[in-house]
């Protein structure tokens, strides 16, 4: 099934009398995931409304990401919260997954830069919310309980994005030789300052790296001071700025499983002394990215955030929800879906 | 503006309903008319009604064990921060309790390395800010009543402020909250990032105006405050061309704090009551950027240039604090300004920036018809109006009248692709026009949130949602009622 506009997409749900599964590009499903008859939303495609002086951009969801990035590059924009995809991945995917890089710090996530949604719920009927305009609390905002919930409510159509430009000068600062968990402070210290730290992550082999971006006079003061206010941690030198794409990029399936952790910063060093070396760690050390034997389960001390397996060989692992979060999602659930038409995805 | 009519089943259970909260939570009660009236209405002060009871809770364990109470005897309750709400929110019903959070204002925790500040949700927005301050951080969301209002108002209103273009509102800023549900139960939302591990619930709570549940305490981001700030005024002699300087400063790349607009009738009346010094021309700007000192040279050196593109009637940059503060001085006494000259209904739309020069036009289009004068004051980076109607309380008719035309204000924002309201909420204000934004799959999807989260309807239900489409939800509260009674 492979609808080519949000009438036929509605049809199909309405008419399906089994479990469908929702894909953009597939090119994240998790393990596990995507049981039911394929759904593809990859004919569903093309900006809707492209307005750069409002930072507005509305696009159908099985747009590629790839072309909804050419398009706002070429007004000198970018999606601020630097979504991470493959060849492959659409836009809806993006929006599904609340798919968020590094300038998450700074700029938010997939959630904060969605400002309006059309989707299909699972009796087949098209639901509206949010708007084209980012200042908005006309009603409830259904736009975030969308982002993120991997199709679980319904398929979304089209998604409105706050766009923002594309900043000239991009800076980034080394501490080669930090280890992941001396890592932390420094990030800490980096994102706690005035500097306006647009990245903040470690790499093996690479250390703590804070990445700096905006107008060419003001990058090169702020990088003197943050260099000033870094020197304590250890020895700081210019970083590779291709690092933060190699940041997820790394995040490659393998025979190995891969988890993915979120967590306080200050809870991080604690968790990374239960695990072997991590692939990544990003947003100041509240996502770590860790490598494990396949089907092994960390034994972490107790944090507040919590850890899933997100590839590999094992089957994904979600962490329980307490009983109560677990009551509203799954009512909301049936309410959005009484048919379980969206049954099969996790 | 009309309410549904009190449940009488709840009415004649008045007493006992007060002496259940009074054996629950003893010394938290108030019944007594004289001092249940200082909660009849919110800043929307046209709308009032004595509640059944005001309660003032401590804990989250106290609200719990209210909200159980009034679950089980099916009693109404209207949460309430600080009563500042300007669509009627926290307006409440003759059959509600009001649960009022004044009393829980403690920081819980503040944590400079996780960048975060836990507190109980009925502190003021502007004492977060003063709790982190000394560490060197604020919290970003600054409604303009930042002085009085509270967390949980604005997490149940999402609001925003002056400075949202750069930083976001409320819920760009919120990383957790503890809810309490109408049955008592007691549910943590959000996590580190502000994402748990399934469904975004705590991104629908934000902005639900206290219908899904009540907020006792909540988790914010904290951010590093700035080196400083700077403002530029800039005055042109069209309205329209103030807005395409707008468009031409994001355009450049340019993401200023904040970007305000003024039309002449607030200009002139500005000047007649704060003497800021303003230059006497159809619209200004001010533009705030923040940094270093040479940050700031460079951001302003930009804007200048831009605007020399459309022949400003002046260009006033800041040199100093006390500058700053007269380019501020207008802009910040507009509302109290405009009390001056009447009574007023202040507006809340937001319209694409693009569409700015025809919703000026249609406003001084539809005043003409009305015969009412209008003044526009806005934060234009983001679009978010608020066209101030001037009319007199006194004559006959005037304020339906006002309230028509603002109705149609409203309409148009809707008509160019904008939206009803960008901070103060719907409430009751604004609830009958909810079927001119969205259709009615679009409001039964999210009554379906409202049933997940409050089946029997006893939170805040006669708001947000147009009277005749919540009825029958409302009604089968009613019955049940009917069955407990
Ligand atoms: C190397 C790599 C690193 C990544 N790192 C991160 C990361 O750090 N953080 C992060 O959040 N993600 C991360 N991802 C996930 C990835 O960015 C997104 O999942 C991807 O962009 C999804 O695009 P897709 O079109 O291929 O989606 P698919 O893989 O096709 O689908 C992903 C999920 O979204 C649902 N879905 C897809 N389209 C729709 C729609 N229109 N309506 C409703 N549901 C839909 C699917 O049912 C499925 O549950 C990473 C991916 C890769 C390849
Ligand atoms: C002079 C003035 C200027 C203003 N400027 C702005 C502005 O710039 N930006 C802006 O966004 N708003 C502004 N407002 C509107 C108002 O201040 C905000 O909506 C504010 O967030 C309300 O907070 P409150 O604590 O007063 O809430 P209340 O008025 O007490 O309640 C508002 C709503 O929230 C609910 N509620 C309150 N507390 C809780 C809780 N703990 N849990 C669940 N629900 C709860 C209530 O039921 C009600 O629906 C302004 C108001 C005034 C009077």
């Amino acid at each position: 099934m492979r609808p080519e506009t949000e009438g036929q997409l509605a049809d199909l749900i309405r008419r399906a009398t089994a479990p469908l599964s929702i894909t953009g590009g597939g090119t994240r499903p998790w393990p596990g995931e995507g049981g039911g008859t394929p759904l593809d939303m990859t004919a569903l495609t093309g900006v809707t409304l492209y307005e750069p002086e409002s930072l507005t951009l509305v696009v159908r969801a099985g747009t590629p990401l790839e072309t909804v990035r050419q398009t706002l590059a070429a007004e000198g924009q970018m999606l601020a919260f630097e979504p991470v995809g493959r060849d492959g991945s659409t836009i809806g995917g993006v929006a599904a997954t609340n798919a968020s890089g590094p300038r998450r710090v700074q700029a938010g996530a997939a959630r904060d830069a969605m400002i309006g949604v059309r989707f299909v719920d699972g009796q087949g009927e098209v639901i509206r919310n949010g708007g084209r305009v980012m200042k908005n609390v006309t009603g409830y905002d259904l736009v975030k309980l969308m982002a993120g919930s991997r199709g679980r409510l319904g398929a979304l159509s089209e998604i409105s994005f706050r766009t923002a430009p594309l900043p000239p000068v991009t800076a980034t600062l080394a501490l080669p030789d930090l280890d992941a968990a001396a890592a932390i402070p420094a990030l800490s210290d980096a994102l706690g300052g005035p500097f306006d730290v647009s990245g903040a992550a470690w790499l093996p082999g690479q250390g703590a790296l804070i990445r700096l971006e905006g107008l060419a006079a003001s990058v090169k003061a702020r990088a003197a001071d943050l260099g000033a206010r870094l020197a304590p941690h250890g020895r700081v030198r210019q970083g590779d700025d291709a690092a933060w794409h190699l940041l997820h990029e790394n995040i490659q399936d393998s025979d190995a499983d891969i988890w993915r952790i979120t967590c306080r910063p200050s809870e991080a060093p604690a968790i990374l002394s239960h695990l072997p070396e991590p692939i990544s760690l990003d947003w100041g050390g509240a996502l770590i990215h860790v490598r494990l034997p396949a089907g092994q389960i960390p034994d972490l001390p107790r944090f507040s955030g919590h850890a899933r397996r997100i590839a590999g060989a094992a089957p994904a692992l979600r962490p329980a929800a307490d009983p109560l979060t677990a009551r509203l999602e799954q009512d909301l659930q049936a309410r959005f879906d009484p048919r379980g038409i969206f049954g099969g995805q996790v | 503006m009309q309410m549904p009519p009190p449940d009488p089943s709840v009415l004649s259970r008045r007493q006992a309903i007060i002496d259940a909260l009074n054996a629950a939570l003893p010394d938290a009660v108030i019944q007594d008319p004289a001092e249940t009236r200082a909660y009849e209405c919110d800043a929307l002060s046209a709308y009032r009604c004595a509640p059944l009871a005001v309660v003032l809770p401590r804990s989250t364990d106290e609200v719990s064990r209210l909200l159980r109470l009034c679950h089980d005897l099916r009693v109404p309750v209207v949460p309430r921060g600080a009563g500042t709400s300007l669509a009627g929110g926290s307006m409440p019903t003759a059959d509600a309790v009001v649960i009022g959070l004044s009393r829980m204002t403690d920081v819980l925790e503040i944590s400079a390395p996780d960048r975060l500040v836990r507190v109980q949700a009925g502190r003021t927005n502007l004492s977060v800010s003063g709790a982190v301050e000394g560490l060197g951080f604020f919290y970003a969301p600054d409604p303009s009543s930042q002085l009085a209002c509270a967390i949980g108002g604005n997490i149940a209103m999402n609001s925003g402020g002056a400075h949202c273009l750069k930083y976001g509102v409320t819920t760009n800023n919120l990383l957790g909250v503890t809810l309490v549900l109408m049955d008592g139960s007691v549910v943590e939302l959000g996590g580190p990032m502000g994402e748990g591990p399934g469904l975004d619930l705590l991104g629908v709570v934000c902005g639900s105006e206290g219908q899904l549940g009540i907020v006792t305490e909540a988790t914010l981001r904290i951010l590093p405050r700035p080196a400083g700030a700077r403002p530029a005024l800039i005055g042109f002699d069209k309205a329209e061309t103030a807005g395409a300087c707008v468009a031409a400063i994001i355009r450049a790349g340019i993401i200023p704090v904040a970007i305000e607009f003024m039309d002449s009738p607030c200009i002139k009346a500005t000047e007649a009551f704060a003497h800021a010094g303003y230059p006497d021309c159809e619209a200004l700007l001010i533009v705030e950027v923040e940094g270093t000192p040479p940050e700031i040279d460079e951001q302003l050196a930009l804007i200048r240039d831009i605007a020399r593109r459309f022949d400003p009637v002046e260009f006033r940059e800041s040199g100093s604090d006390d500058e700053s503060r007269r380019i501020w001085l207008g802009r910040k006494s507009a509302f109290g300004a405009m009390g001056q000259m009447g009574d007023y209904i202040c507006l809340d739309g937001t319209i694409p920036v693009t569409a700015l020069p025809r919703v000026l036009a249609g406003i001084g289009e539809l005043s003409r018809q009305y015969g009412l004068a209008v003044a526009n004051v806005f934060h234009a980076g983001d679009g978010n109006m608020h066209p101030l109607i001037i009319y007199d309380a006194n004559a006959p008719g005037d304020l339906d009248r006002a309230e028509d035309l603002g109705a149609d204000i409203l309409r148009l924002c809707v008509e160019v692709g904008g939206c009803l309201t960008g901070e103060h909420g719907v409430g009751i204000e604004k609830r009958d026009l909810m079927s001119v934004q969205f259709d009615p799959a679009d409001l039964e999807a999210q009554m379906r949130v409202k049933d997940a989260f409050d089946p029997h309807w006893l939170l805040n239900a006669a708001k947000v949602f147009p009277l005749d489409v919540s009825a029958p939800r409302r009604d089968r509260r009613l019955n049940r009622t009917a069955d407990a009674a």
